[in-house]
């Protein structure tokens, strides 16, 4: 199969990721989104390696996995304490410094 | 018929395993970021195996012992000519050592460590239980307000991990400015990014804001950087490298033999376009430049203070550095296009940040979109696309960075019942009561308004001259009206400290520990001796302002 069909999927997918960011409002939704961009931009690293023949692309893939579960360890760490203080996960919530 | 001839009929003699080369890795040239990565190790180690009651002073003495000898590194990798004749590409490629980056790299050390005595404060709250107590959280998992809180509150806990946190994210900013291929500058962000997001957490006083700005943080700059990475796979798909100079060529068009395997990508503009915009979307996220400012009020005002001071600072440095080495190494080529989209950019920025703070009450967010409207001005540097304008910008961040850290650190002094008293009113008739407190504050503000003998004013002079020379005249004229519209908020704040009647029930002046005040010294002190005196340190951001490619 033609590798660019794989980048409009990653595109398609890191719309769908940024979309649920904007839309949703639960903050490991929000998060989950973000971490589907994270894996679009593999696809992406990985369908660019195969069109040029070098490695490059794949070996950046694992650093990005490495650094999507080091930011899952941090998040959720931020958001489960907002959870337990607020009983709520929702980033609506979370307004006591808007104007 | 032998054995070994009956194994020839389905083997062959392989090739001898070719030897793999071991990377080259400049320990010498890498120093300074080593030692702070390796003292925030350490820390952790301290973390695990000291005793409780002696962590402290343990956790301050490796990360001053670390920030110290980093910035001695620093120094004399500059005395040794890497900045100048001898810049060169380190760790394959990976990590630049050059004028920029050690200016830039020395900056950010000292901020982190001016920074760092701000963390240490522990005489501005009133002891708890016997305990001297700091700005940040007894235990950051305790609930606010419940039973597990007040007992670590009376077992006289603290957040000790602050410090190797801290080295974290300093180490990751020295990285940062550095970075040399994409990759590297996506991993340097994450290493920074991550430990100022849980920072921000972990306010003592007001633990709830103090987790939405965090929860905010965390959000968006993980929306921000999944944009950067996606830029990072486009610009890798355009290009076929990550490594700066190799993606300049190609775009500069300078490839001699174009790989057949490349021939489809390095054609397509589309692929550099959109790549390049993403990732310096992602700068400008942290540079905090409009329209991607949303999060800074929010997050510098519910950040425990100290901690705002220091990521005000250091954050804008090692960001700009960043965007600087990205637009002047990798895009040259492209120039025309990035510069009309950054004209917008800074316009939007300084007025923006100019006249939003206006209407604030509260003095962390009067800083914070003041720091936008600053974001504003050095973009205007950034856009000279000189040699004048990179030396400008490194010279007004240097001036910049100790101003912001010195006024947040005065911020955390001025207090009431409930922690720090940072609404606006209750600053009335400062200068009456504490009139030195007030008199630096006051410093600080003209500083940031760009008056004469202070280091703001030979900064903005610095950077408009370059960016008026770099023919964007039409922006330091909006620079120069901003900047007055932003004088007229900073001389409101002194007015209210020095010519309003003190409340009776106002807030008092807390006497701080010697580390505050050589942080809030060193900030006046840097503040007057670059205004007064500036050449110096003007000719030393010009040496430094030759980027390595």
């Amino acid at each position: 199969m033609n590798p660019v069909n794989y980048l409009y999927l990653a595109a398609v997918l890191f719309t769908i990721g940024a979309t649920g960011v904007l839309v949703r409002r639960n903050a490991i939704v929000l998060f989950m989104c973000i971490e589907l961009m994270l894996n679009a931009c593999n696809l992406a690293f990985v369908a660019f390696s195969r069109m040029h023949g070098n490695l490059d692309g794949q070996i950046i893939a694992f650093f990005t996995m490495v650094v999507a579960a080091a930011e899952v360890v941090v998040g959720l760490a931020i958001i489960v304490s907002l959870f337990r203080t607020r009983h709520s996960a929702s980033v609506d919530d979370a307004s006591l410094m808007k104007l | 018929m032998s054995t070994a001839a009956v194994h020839s009929l389905w083997t062959t003699a392989a090739d001898p395993i070719a030897k793999i080369e071991a990377p080259k890795i400049e320990y010498g040239q890498l120093a300074p970021t080593l030692i702070v990565a390796g003292a925030a190790l350490i820390g952790v180690l301290v973390e695990a195996f000291v005793p409780r009651k002696s962590r402290y002073y343990a956790q301050v003495f490796v990360s001053v012992v670390a920030l110290c000898a980093a910035f001695a590194a620093v120094v004399g990798l500059a005395a040794g000519g890497y900045g100048t004749t001898r810049a060169h590409v380190a760790a394959m490629g990976a990590v630049a050592v050059d004028g920029p980056a050690l200016f830039l790299q020395g900056t950010i050390l000292l901020a982190g460590l001016v920074g760092l005595f701000t963390f240490a404060e522990r005489r501005l709250d009133p002891a708890a239980h016997g305990n001297r107590v700091d700005s940040f959280a007894a235990q950051a998992s305790a609930v606010p307000g419940s039973d597990t809180e007040k007992a670590a509150v009376r077992a006289g806990f603290t957040t000790t991990e602050v410090f190797p946190l801290l080295l974290f994210a300093v180490a990751g900013m020295l990285v940062f400015t550095s970075a040399n291929d994409l990759l590297t500058l996506f991993v340097a962000l994450e290493v920074f990014s991550l430990p100022l997001y849980l920072l921000c957490a972990l306010a003592r006083r007001r633990r709830l804001m103090s987790q939405e700005a965090a929860v905010k943080y965390f959000l968006l700059g993980a929306f921000a950087s999944a944009f950067t990475l996606f830029g990072i796979a486009l610009l890798y798909g355009y290009a076929g490298s990550v490594s700066y100079g190799t993606i300049a060529q190609v775009v500069e068009g300078k490839v001699s033999t174009v790989d057949p395997a490349l021939a489809n990508t390095t054609g397509n503009d589309v692929l550099l376009l959109i790549g390049a915009a993403m990732v310096v979307m992602g700068l400008l996220f942290k540079v905090g430049a409009v329209p991607f400012h949303m999060w800074t009020p929010d997050v510098y005002q519910g950040a425990p203070t100290p901690v705002t001071g220091f990521m005000a600072a250091a954050t804008k440095v090692a960001a700009f550095g960043a965007l600087l080495r990205l637009l002047y190494v990798v895009l040259p080529g492209l120039r025309w296009d990035w510069r009309p989209v950054m004209w917008g950019v800074a316009i939007l920025t300084m007025v923006v940040g100019a006249i939003v703070a206006i209407t604030q009450t509260d003095i962390k967010r009067l800083l914070a979109y003041s720091s936008i409207a600053h974001a504003g001005f050095i973009l205007a540097g950034v856009i000279a696309t000189s040699k004048d304008g990179v030396s400008s910008v490194l010279f007004y961040l240097a001036a910049y960075s100790f101003v912001t850290v010195g006024a947040f650190a005065v911020v955390t002094l001025v207090r009431d019942a409930g922690g720090e008293a940072t609404h606006l009113s209750r600053w009335a008739g400062l200068g009456r009561r504490s009139p030195l407190v007030a008199a630096v504050f006051a410093v600080f503000l003209l500083a940031f308004a760009g008056i004469p003998l202070t280091s703001g004013f030979a900064g903005k002079f610095a950077v408009f001259k370059a960016a008026a020379e770099g023919g964007a005249a039409p922006l330091v004229v909006v620079g120069v009206l901003a900047s007055a519209v932003a004088a007229f908020f900073y001389i409101r704040v002194i007015v209210l400290m020095f010519f309003n009647e003190p409340r009776p029930e106002g807030p008092t002046v807390a006497v701080p520990s010697p580390l505050t005040v050589t942080a809030i010294g060193i900030g006046v002190v840097v503040t007057i001796a670059l205004g007064v005196a500036p050449q110096y340190f003007l000719d030393l951001a010009d040496q430094a302002a030759v980027f390595v490619r």
